[in-house]
């Protein structure tokens, strides 16, 4: 019966709490290049004390000392249980490097130094890791492998201890192809870029100059137009993103925001007024710089390599564009086959410019006063 | 009976200012999976780390079962020993590393074509720890097919039903205990959920008396009842009679940081997060614990607040590069509460109420659904309150600090 209490009054008090410590994870960070694959191999200390008992004086205090008399052990411990290999099953034997110290957030590791030489550049690596698993079944191994051409990420678990990681490139293009869609969704998600589209796009069809508008005479000069005025927009959002995302221009978010509201808004305004004089590219241009900021914070994790940081911003930017294309697509013929009548020049360009200033003159104050 | 959760303090506090959130992305940003750099110490005598003390009754024991289980590795009652002895020890002190070393300890039991009813029971409360709720239900699924009228899988899944917001079903599970367990465990398990359906106080009186009627249960089962006291307690707003439950609870089992962080939220609460502070110091090896220390700081002006919350953001990065993300409430206090990042957390809040749906996930989900703005998250916690006639008196933010 004390058994069966004992049992019920941990599963009772366990029931509403996660365990209050990070469970034990080790970090296996390494660097693929041509045949070699070299890193290093983080263990907690209090891991390693487990398996290896390593507090000598068994005080609880581990130190220094009581983990460099041990670092044979410690080296053949790690080796024996982590192991890489090419696809074919050829070994690539490791060896251990030098021994040293971290702390991660969750207290104090060793470092071992590994570098695994294989017989040729793998086409796929195959990881075996089995650190712990016997002591500790929540145990995790975080494999981070760098290659040329990206970061690959792999977990070992008990029931996962191997992982293959193919390093033909495919990996890449997925990657590349993810952030084509971030890029899409991007635009499609963002009322602010959409408004900001339209309200170029609206008068578009039609020509200023005179108190009121007249509609275009053909189709290829709007075309020209709007061609124009997306080309500027792209080209100069391309460059702020870029600048941004790659760190090298950092403009507070809420600023950035700001100002692509206004900008939506000034182009909303502008369009209620024909004879003013348009600025089409010119506008498009300008403000493309600011709203390149804006998409730069979609962007928080570019990848270390410059391989990975170029086909990223590529990605972006190409949805980016497929977005704004897929929007003009949609738009266009209607508003030309609709450019004639009192209902578009009144109802669409007017209240509907009218709207949109309206929606970012809200948004503005939302964001430049942090309502 | 109608919810009663208030709804006080729609937005929290901007105590830090723009600069520090701007400090945490650039935080955010640049930590990688490992720190800064390794280093080699060049003096031998240099303390690395605190590890087990290994003179320490607890930790000779666990060699001691770990050293029976060595002995006999295909003898299974030296594995369930030391599985159990683990999952206690874990329990109390809230290390996942001693679940873990449960969890290898059941591995080969478990791998066996009929696992023992022990094996399968520790498996679930293990799987329970790790919050993979329904997992447990099916490790006691197998249990009971073989065994219908188990007490102590019947117990736990009702405990699992109540953690997951259907306090009717966990009522049900209660009612199958009847005959099968002391009177005083299924007093405590049918006030529990009764408590969360609509009959706070009647649940919390009736359970007082039983406990009050049964001075002989052992401590670790007289411990556990004045926690939940405690809660009921709280929820009825009666915050001196909690804190008496919860530091019985307490004097009973010292250790429990579970109880030690129940403890810290009923005076940050009641705005005495000083007390909080004194008694919390140094306490960085927990999360709960670390947590309640950073929210303590963080409503007294303290800037120690800051180096602890980039501690526990570090760690909940590094949780998450293993997958796994049981910490959600906790985090979501704290972008919450410290750090004033609503979106963020009421991500981390809903995300959170689709696992578990206790009083505290519903406060926090409420809290960071108001600071956000979001009328539809809010709604998803006030249908809750609604379908299952929860009652909950404390107000859904936190009283300020004082110094």
């Amino acid at each position: 019966m004390r058994r069966v209490v004992l049992l019920i009054a941990m599963a009772l008090s366990l029931a509403t709490r996660a365990e209050a410590h990070k469970a034990s994870d080790a970090f296996v960070d390494v660097r693929l290049t041509d045949t070699e694959v070299t890193g290093r191999v983080d263990v907690a200390l209090r891991d390693l004390d487990l398996v290896l008992a390593l507090d000598r004086d068994g005080d609880g205090a581990l130190t220094w000392g009581e983990l460099r008399a041990r670092r044979a052990d410690v080296e053949a411990y790690v080796l024996s249980r982590l192991s890489f290999a090419a696809e074919d099953g050829s070994a690539c034997p490791a060896r251990a490097g030098g021994l040293s110290v971290d702390s991660h957030s969750d207290g104090a590791y060793a470092v071992l130094s590994v570098t695994a030489t294989c017989a040729r550049a793998p086409e796929s690596l195959r990881v075996d890791y089995s650190l712990l698993f016997d002591e500790d079944a929540l145990h995790r191994g975080i494999l981070r492998l760098e290659t040329p051409t990206g970061l690959e990420t792999a977990i070992f678990a008990p029931d996962a201890r191997a992982q293959v990681l193919e390093l033909d490139g495919s990996g890449r293009f997925g990657r590349f192809l993810s952030f084509v869609r971030e890029g899409v969704h991007h635009i499609a998600s963002g009322a602010d870029h959409v408004a900001f589209l339209l309200a170029l796009l609206l008068p578009a069809v039609l020509i200023g100059g005179a108190a009121r508008w007249r509609p275009a005479p053909a189709f290829r000069p709007v075309l020209r137009e709007v061609a124009k005025v997306v080309t500027a927009f792209t080209v100069a959002h391309s460059i702020t993103l870029s600048l941004a995302a790659l760190g090298w221009v950092h403009v507070p978010s809420r600023l950035v925001e700001s100002l692509i509201a206004l900008s939506v808004a000034v182009c909303a305004l502008a369009n209620l007024r024909p004879a003013a004089p348009r600025f089409g590219a010119a506008l498009a241009f300008g403000f493309g710089l600011v709203h390149g900021l804006g998409f730069a914070s979609a962007l928080a994790d570019l990848g270390s390599d410059a391989w990975t940081r170029v086909a990223t911003l590529l990605g972006f930017n190409l949805g980016v564009e497929l977005g704004q294309l897929a929007i003009v697509a949609a738009f266009l013929p209607f508003a030309f086959l609709l450019r004639g009548s009192a209902l578009y020049r009144r109802g669409v360009v007017g209240l509907g410019s009218l709207a949109v200033a309206g929606l970012a003159c809200v948004w503005f104050t939302e964001r430049a006063f942090g309502l | 009976m109608t919810a009663q959760l208030q709804l006080r303090g729609a937005r929290p506090r901007r105590v830090i200012g723009l600069g520090a959130v701007f400090a945490s992305f650039l935080y955010l940003g640049a930590a990688a999976v490992s720190a800064a750099a390794p280093w080699t110490p060049t003096d031998d005598s240099l303390v690395l780390e605190q590890v087990a003390d290994p003179r320490s009754p607890e930790a000779r024991e666990l060699t001691r079962l770990q050293a029976a289980r060595a002995a006999a590795p295909s003898d299974p009652a030296p594995a369930l020993a030391l599985a159990r002895r683990a999952l206690e020890l874990g329990r109390r002190d809230g290390d996942a590393r001693l679940i873990g070393r449960a969890e290898a300890a059941l591995a080969p039991l478990l791998a066996s074509d009929s696992p023992s009813t022990e094996a399968l029971l520790l498996h679930a409360t293990v799987q329970q720890n790790r919050h993979e709720f329904r997992a447990a239900l099916e490790t006691l699924e197998r249990v009971l097919a073989r065994d219908p009228r188990n007490p102590q899988a019947w117990l736990t899944r009702a405990v699992i039903e109540l953690v997951q917001g259907d306090p009717r079903r966990s009522l049900a599970s209660c009612a199958r205990l009847l005959g099968r367990l002391d009177s005083l465990w299924i007093a405590a398990c049918a006030a529990q959920a009764r408590s969360r359906a609509g009959e706070l106080q009647a649940s919390y009186e009736a359970l007082r008396a039983h406990l009050e009627r049964a001075p002989d249960a052992p401590p670790s089962q007289r411990a556990w009842v004045e926690l939940a006291l405690g809660e009921m307690a709280a929820r009825l707003g009666e915050t001196a009679r909690a804190e008496a439950h919860v530091r019985a609870a307490l004097a009973l089992d010292p250790g429990d940081v579970g109880a030690r962080a129940d403890l810290a939220d009923l005076l940050l609460d009641a705005g005495r997060a000083s007390e909080v502070r004194d008694s919390l110091a140094g306490e960085t090896r927990s999360d709960l614990l670390l947590l309640r220390l950073t929210l303590a700081e963080h409503a007294l002006g303290d800037p120690a607040f800051e180096s602890h919350a980039s501690l526990l953001e570090a760690r909940a990065r590094e949780s998450r590069l293993r997958g796994a993300g049981v910490h959600a409430r906790e985090e979501a206090r704290l972008a919450l509460e410290v750090r004033g990042d609503a979106p963020r957390a009421l991500e981390l809040a809903r995300a959170s109420f689709a696992e578990q749906r206790e009083p505290a996930d519903l406060r926090i989900l409420l809290f960071a659904a108001r600071a956000a703005d979001d009328p539809a998250a809010a709604q998803l916690a006030l249908d809750f309150l609604a379908a299952t006639h929860l009652e909950d008196a404390r107000p859904v933010r936190p009283a300020e600090g004082k110094p």
